[in-house]
């Protein structure tokens, strides 16, 4: 992958890491937007959204609750939305591929988030007293700081993903031994039960979660056979 | 006491947009705190002596400490804090107001949006993808429904903080926090129900047994976790899961 392809899946890998927590937090992160920008941008959108279905069965169990650690989705499924779009051709193996180079971005990009908010901490000690003295210019200057840090971890997090796992994903594909049907079933399965367990986890709580559970998959299941 | 008068549409309209930032410079120590000092810091600007008055300089430092709480309901606590500062409360008071106000805008914030409207917005999403929709579609009824909510909401609470003053324990009691997230969980149970035959059926294509194959894996995947365990970790399974499959597709 060259630079000249990488700079621009960067840049936005960097607008959607800032939205996971920082700015405006509008959901344009989620992997089922994130890997289908990628995937437009890379030059099929259609393979963007294939990918971000995928990543979006599993991220449902991703509640980013206050300090917990979670995965950037969105600077990662960068990764996952182009590099299925930029394949010549959609051989087997390319779809885990891209699903399993988005998890281990995802991985990175958690940790760069951790970095990110200790990087923080350092701007708001050096501020210190001018906080407590009420300055506006210092707390505007905190805010304008982790706002750049955090473009900046985006960016890193989607270019370097891309540039390391890029040509891993070229040389391992055709490596690949199964079926494209086979690979289809078992990805779809595999990300439909962590899914579906998750929103089990969410809902069995509610007054008739499970007949409406059973309610929606009979109509589902109808509608997939009709 | 101090009458407030009206906060002006326009300054109310800046700090919702600063709202959307009030995690910007989130870190370990003050969490949301300079966020949260970023978005009152226009109605501070009427205090008497204006920006830069002891006032307003007492008050900005006071709004920068620690500060956690959901980020869309923060605006709830802004607004009335703001009130409370123009009204000329004790600092006493408004900084036990804001110490107190953290935990309740927290777990209610997760528990509407993070565990009920997020999911509800993707698995919307997944039934339009496994109905077939153009990539454009599903990305625009995605956003267009989550942001519907997450920005009234963020609306609605700011100028709901504002008209209660200390006060929010109504707006807390509103049924969209008492019955929303039980609504929102119902919905949810039938569009999964829905979504996952539909998202599996257009991932794998229109092959018959494939298809029931990687049905009848999530169907049991997910009664087993009914019966057994308490908790499903999603990305860290699918990180495993997915490696396991790529090495034995890579080497067998």
């Amino acid at each position: 992958m060259t630079l000249a392809e990488i700079l621009p899946l960067a840049g936005l890998g960097a607008l959607l890491g800032l939205d996971v927590v920082s700015f405006p937090q509008g959901m344009v992160s989620r992997p089922l937007v994130a890997a289908t920008l990628a995937g437009a941008l890379a030059g099929d959108a259609e393979r963007g959204v294939l990918v971000g279905a995928v990543l979006e069965m599993i991220a449902l169990g991703t509640l980013p609750f206050g300090a917990a650690r979670y995965p950037d989705w969105g600077s990662a499924s960068v990764v996952g939305g182009a590099l299925a779009a930029r394949a010549e051709v959609m051989s087997p193996g390319t779809l885990t591929l891209a699903v399993f180079a988005t998890l281990l971005a995802a991985w990175l990009s958690g940790e760069s988030m951790v970095w990110l908010r200790t990087l923080n901490v350092r701007f708001a000690h050096r501020a210190r007293a001018e906080l407590e003295r009420g300055s506006r210019a210092a707390v505007h200057a905190l805010q304008a700081k982790g706002f750049a840090a955090d473009l900046v971890r985006g960016a890193v997090v989607s270019g370097t993903a891309l540039a390391v796992l890029a040509p891993a994903v070229e040389r391992l594909a055709p490596l690949w031994n199964g079926s494209a049907e086979t690979e289809r079933a078992a990805l779809a399965g595999l990300t439909a039960a962590l899914g579906s367990a998750t929103v089990w986890m969410l809902v069995r709580g509610a007054p008739r979660a499970r007949r409406l559970i059973v309610a929606g998959v009979a109509a589902g299941v109808i509608l997939v056979l009709t | 006491m101090n009458a407030p008068g009206k906060l002006p549409l326009m300054t109310r309209l800046v700090m919702l947009v600063r709202l959307l930032a009030v995690q910007a410079s989130w870190n370990y120590e003050t969490l949301m705190g300079n966020g949260f000092a970023f978005a009152i810091e226009p109605a501070l600007r009427r205090l008497p002596g204006g920006v830069g008055g002891e006032a307003y300089r007492a008050a900005l430092a006071r709004h920068g400490v620690y500060f956690n709480a959901h980020p869309y309901l923060t605006g709830l606590a802004v607004g009335a804090l703001a009130r409370a500062e123009l009204e000329g409360d004790t600092p006493g008071r408004i900084e036990r107001f804001r110490a107190a106000a953290c935990g309740p805008l927290g777990s209610v914030g997760d528990r509407l949006i993070w565990a009920g409207w997020l999911p509800l917005c993707s698995l919307l999403a997944l039934c339009a993808f496994g109905a077939g929709a153009s990539p454009l579609l599903v990305v625009l009824i995605f956003l267009g429904v989550y942001n519907a909510g997450h920005l009234a909401l963020r609306a609605w609470t700011l100028n709901a903080g504002w008209e209660h003053g200390l006060r929010i324990a109504t707006v807390l009691g509103h049924p969209l926090f008492r019955r929303g997230p039980d609504a929102i969980a119902q919905v949810t149970a039938a569009l999964a129900g829905l979504a996952v035959p539909l998202a599996v059926a257009r991932i794998v294509g229109d092959r018959p047994a494939q298809l029931a194959a990687a049905l009848a894996v999530a169907a049991l995947w997910t009664i087993g976790t009914a019966l057994v365990a308490r908790r499903a970790d999603g990305w860290r399974a699918a990180l495993i899961g997915v490696a396991a499959f790529a090495t034995y597709s890579l080497v067998s």
